[in-house]
């Protein structure tokens, strides 16, 4: 007899798949948009995502160790991370530190650890610390620096952003729409708004990766735009005058970074594909109505809290379609 | 001003209609229940245990109301005290019962049981159960996953990492029979706890033949039947291999103690034998 | 390319002896023959100590309908009937038989020439079926002829046959298609004739080229066998996922069966089993064993007589490795962790896999991060995260009208799990329990 052997149920092989490969993964798709920021903002932006991630680490192992007194800490697993570049990608570049520091107690020390740490939060923590933020400081979160300012932190010089001009327009400024920057522009990235959710395009980049790597399914993320373009498409044509075009809600603010790495968050999205369609519709459709109808300018964000809300129902009620359930032939 | 006049208006408003709809659905909807019953659940201990056979303490309290009698029921957290407090308020006799305590009937400690091979699934007894014989080459034995720890409300029993065997905590132990329910393996057994906590029984549940267990462990009962026949009050039944000490008719004389070639039977609680210190076990 | 229509994984194939071929393993010193080789009552013994037995005696006749008899794979003296440590660590009755030379019943036709025609009628074909011990060769080991005898109300459309082997590593039937094709095919329309019905598909993953060429062109002689080469993906060797990918019927929620949709579905080995029972007279006592795993010096296929023990297997193809962790019974995903290696091959005993002690030591669970991936994985279209939350709180209410007795403990969400979490461990626990509860119910009625 060699050792005693192992005796465990099957399967006695696993794919190898594990929670740090989906968080490095992430921080990876993550990594365009970043280099976007910085090509925009320059410095603001490196300052204000090394203190956000630098902030959630430090609270994720504080937390851990002091509070919960758990033995193993949870740091390497690269959730903090995400949820600290995230925070960092919903906040302009000009914010000042202190305040970051508080999104990140928030995102980590209210909306995740106090629930018990990774999997067992309810709201998706980078949220829940943005939306601390805007409505306990509007102002300073509130005030978009124009891009191209590269050496300046705080002494910049900010702008309206698109969907503020969107607002406008809904609100009777028929001048509002013709000053939005055209479609390729928004896109790109070229306009002002929070670090991350500015490119478009980098932000394609990183579903491309995510999906590439079975990270995400398309379900969330496709049904949100989808349901964007087309709400807000159908408002456009019936007047074109007062509603933005599609385009312009789908590239502006924070919808392509909600709905690629918010929305998509494994913990507080839904767990079968009909009930991530149902949830990526709502929060299209909650996005929209926010943008246009509601008092602030930007719905993303609120819609998807208030579907992580509606997630454990959706999961009571959704389930996957089981073997057998299919009709003969 | 004006603003907070409505405020209090419409407010004091809402409340009042709400005031008025509660009061009628109360007396609408008000359900009889015996007053006494929720007398006997106040001095129940309320830890829902279930060890009375009766789901929860307001559920034996009703079941104590409307039976008439007290024989027979027993609330095992709260013991004799319990039931002369239940008795008193609804004017019965509290019925006889013996206090009972668990016992762990299996003594495959790391030393008399050695690992033959390593259990790497879930620490559950019930889930190492359902795989395989265990860890020892006894298939009978204590898993040493602990269910019957967590099982245990009242925080009585304890895994010794030593042994790797749960351990009984007699003053903290209720006998709710929680852990009874939670072994897979039926080790363990609630006894009577016996005078002065004496009692003697077998700690072992193994009922292969007695070469295949004494080869598995050096602790096992390997039903050779000498205690049967040293036994004089005929306490001791020899049923697939094992032996059985019978609660009610055991004398605790501790014969078959010393009888057993095993060391299998344990008595527990008695004064060191004036001879040679016996190793007795808790 | 056909394949099942929900979930599923791909675990690497491994398929380390897929070029070997079979080879005969050498005669045990001492065969055990365990009574409970099947699903179903275990054998009653027809021999006592003493007897002398030859290849192919029966010693052990089935105890009910749903039940199989066992034969004696070498000849000898019956040593004792006595209990035997299987692979699971507990002790079953077994018959010990001290081996002797090599005499066979003279009833078997040992010469190796095929026999084609089949002139018996279709109740003689389960007859003799059912006295040779047949029981699925694919690791279940439900007794054949139980499913050849399609319940009153039900009938039998098409013969399926698996030849897909999704699990890793075991590569005893694709060996088995390659060298006994023809067999396999008479076997395959006996079956046909055995349940009245002229339509037979052998699924075949796309991984064995070789098989699905070799079949099919065989197959062109036999009217209505057809085969049908399926994409690779795990579990295709499930019965209701095969049936869903070859005939596009998916078996509703149990009690229902295979046949409530027509389809009777057999293993490649169980052809070739029938077909020995049938045209050789020859009964189950002996099987095809993939023995392997990374380490092992030489993995290889073995012809094994049933009662052989695995340990003489295991040292015929190399020994075990200094650092075995784990010996499994069957192939990585759904095989049994053999507590010890003396057990004896059994009548479904597909393959021994040694796995070294690294790869053998699950990773610690982290907690659930509700990524989803067990549900999409899931075949049978539950959510395994939620079956394992409420199976380990014991709310057996709920588990049950989420439908864990639909499981079929493949694997793939544990396998896919990026939390390590022992999710199937779980569920096994509640699929127990709940059964229980259902026959308990069903009992009541």
């Amino acid at each position: 007899m060699v050792n005693k052997l192992i005796v465990s149920l099957s399967p006695h092989v696993h794919g190898g798949d594990s929670v740090q490969k989906n968080m490095y993964g992430v921080l990876i798709a993550l990594v365009p948009a970043l280099l976007v920021s910085f090509y925009m903002f320059g410095l603001g932006a490196a300052i204000v995502t090394l203190t956000s991630v630098a902030a959630c680490v430090f609270f994720e192992w504080a937390i851990t160790k002091f509070i919960l007194k758990r033995e193993r800490s949870t740091i390497m697993d690269g959730s903090a991370a995400v949820t600290g570049i995230l925070l960092a990608f919903n906040l302009p570049s000009n914010i000042p530190l202190w305040i970051i520091v508080i999104g990140a107690l928030v995102a980590i020390g209210v909306a995740k650890m106090t629930f018990g740490g990774l999997g067992c939060n309810p709201f998706n923590p980078a949220l829940a610390g943005r939306i601390f933020l805007l409505i306990s400081f509007p102002v300073q979160m509130t005030s978009w620096p124009v891009p191209g300012q590269l050496a300046s932190y705080t002494d910049v010089e900010t702008a309206a952003t698109p969907l503020a001009l969107m607002k406008q327009a809904v609100h009777g400024n028929a001048d509002a729409l013709n000053q939005l920057p055209g479609s390729f522009d928004l896109f790109l990235g070229n306009n002002p708004g929070c670090i991350g959710e500015i490119s478009a395009l980098a932000l394609l980049l990183g579903l491309v990766y995510m999906l590439w790597k079975k990270i995400i399914s398309w379900h969330i993320p496709v049904s949100i735009l989808a349901t964007v373009f087309v709400f807000a498409g159908l408002m456009h044509l019936a007047n074109p005058e007062v509603y933005a075009s599609p385009f312009a809600h789908l590239f502006t603010g924070g919808l392509m970074l909600g709905a690629i790495f918010m929305a998509t968050d494994y913990v507080t999205s839904p767990m079968t594909h009909k009930g991530m369609v149902i949830y990526g519709v709502a929060i299209g459709f909650l996005t929209v109505v926010i943008r246009v109808f509601g008092s602030y300018p930007e719905g993303m964000s609120f819609a998807i809290f208030i579907m992580n809300a509606f997630t454990p129902l959706i999961n009571t009620f959704c389930k996957p379609k089981r073997f057998g359930e299919v009709v003969k032939k | 001003m004006n603003l907070i006049l409505v405020a209090v208006i419409s407010l004091g408003a809402i409340g009042l209609v709400s005031a008025v709809i509660l009061y009628f659905a109360s007396k609408k909807f008000a359900v009889y229940e015996d007053p006494r019953i929720g007398k006997v659940a106040e001095v129940l201990p309320q830890a829902n245990c279930g060890g009375c056979g009766y789901p929860g303490c307001s559920g034996f309290a009703s079941a104590c109301v409307k039976a008439g009698s007290l024989e027979g029921k027993l609330c095992p957290v709260g013991g004799q005290a319990t039931m002369e407090k239940v008795a008193a308020i609804l004017g019965l006799a509290a019925g006889a019962a013996e206090p009972k305590v668990a016992v762990v009937r299996c003594n495959g400690t790391c030393a008399n049981r050695p690992k033959l091979t390593v259990y790497d699934s879930v620490r559950s007894c019930a889930v190492a159960n359902s795989t395989y014989g265990g860890e020892t080459g006894c298939t009978f034995g204590c898993l040493g996953c602990g269910d019957c720890v967590s099982a245990c409300q009242f925080g009585a029993i304890r895994m010794n990492p030593e042994t790797g065997l749960p351990e009984v905590d007699e003053a903290k132990c209720t006998a709710c029979g929680a852990c009874v329910k939670a072994c897979p393996r039926n080790i363990i057994e609630l006894r009577p706890k016996g005078k002065n906590s004496r009692r003697v029984y077998v700690q072992c549940v193994n009922k292969d033949k007695g070469a295949v267990a004494r080869k598995v462990c050096t602790a096992a009962c390997i039903g050779c039947g000498k205690c049967v026949k040293v036994c004089p009050f005929e306490a001791i039944t020899l049923e697939n291999n094992l032996a059985y000490i019978d609660p009610a008719k055991c004398k605790l004389c501790r014969k078959c103690e010393t009888e057993c070639p095993q060391g299998a039977i344990v008595a527990a609680n008695f004064p060191p034998r004036k001879a040679k210190a016996e190793e007795t076990s808790n | 390319m056909k394949t099942f229509r929900i979930g599923g994984v791909h675990p690497a194939e491994n398929k380390l002896s897929a070029g070997k071929a079979i080879r005969v393993a050498e005669l045990p010193k001492q065969a055990v023959f365990p009574l409970s080789q099947h699903i179903g009552a275990p054998a009653v013994p027809v021999v006592k100590k003493g007897d002398a037995v030859k290849v192919g005696t029966k010693i052990a006749e089935a105890g009910g309908f749903v039940s199989a008899a066992v034969f004696s794979s070498v000849s000898g003296k019956v040593n004792k009937i006595d209990n035997v440590v299987d692979a699971s660590g507990y002790r079953k009755p077994a018959i010990f038989i001290d081996v002797e030379g090599d005499e066979w019943e003279d009833s078997i036709d040992r010469t190796p020439s095929l026999v084609r025609e089949c002139r018996f009628s279709p109740e003689e074909i389960v007859a003799k079926i059912k006295d040779a011990g047949v029981v699925g060769m694919g690791g279940a080991c439900f007794p054949t002829h139980v499913k050849l005898t399609p319940p009153p109300g039900c009938k039998a459309e098409c013969v399926i046959i698996n030849g897909v082997e999704c699990e890793p590593y075991l590569t005893a039937d694709h060996r088995l298609m390659l060298e006994k094709t023809e067999e396999i095919l008479v076997g395959v329309s006996i079956l046909m004739k055995a349940v009245k019905v002229d339509k037979a598909y052998i699924g075949i993953e796309n991984n064995k080229p070789d098989a699905i060429r070799l079949m099919a062109e065989k197959a062109s002689a036999y009217p209505g066998i057809e085969v049908v080469p399926l994409k690779v993906k795990y579990p295709q060797g499930g019965e209701k996922q095969l049936i869903d990918a070859i005939i596009r019927r998916q078996v509703p929620a149990p009690p229902a069966i295979p046949i409530n949709v027509g389809a009777v579905v057999q293993n490649v080995g169980t052809a070739f089993a029938v077909y020995e029972a049938v045209q050789k007279n020859k009964p189950l006592f002996e099987r095809v064993v993939t023995v392997t795993g990374k380490s092992l010096a030489e993995p290889s296929n073995f012809l094994a007589r049933m009662g052989t023990p695995m340990s003489q297997l295991i040292d015929a193809a190399g020994g075990l490795p200094e650092d075995t962790g784990k010996v499994v019974g069957g192939g990585p995903m759904m095989g049994k962790a053999l507590a010890t290696v003396d057990v004896p091959v059994c009548k479904g005993s597909s393959g021994i896999l040694v796995i070294n002690e690294k790869e053998a030591k699950r990773t610690a669970p982290q907690p659930c991060i509700r990524c989803a991936k067990c549900v999409s994985v899931c075949p049978m279209g539950l959510e395994p995260y939620l079956l394992a939350t409420c199976s380990a709180h014991g709310d057996w209410e709920r588990v049950e009208h989420e439908m864990i007795m639909s499981c079929i403990e493949c694997g793939s969400c544990q396998f896919t799990c990026p939390s390590h979490r022992p999710m199937l461990d779980y569920i096994r626990l509640g699929k127990g329990k709940v059964g229980g509860i259902i026959r308990a119910r069903n009992a009541k009625k």
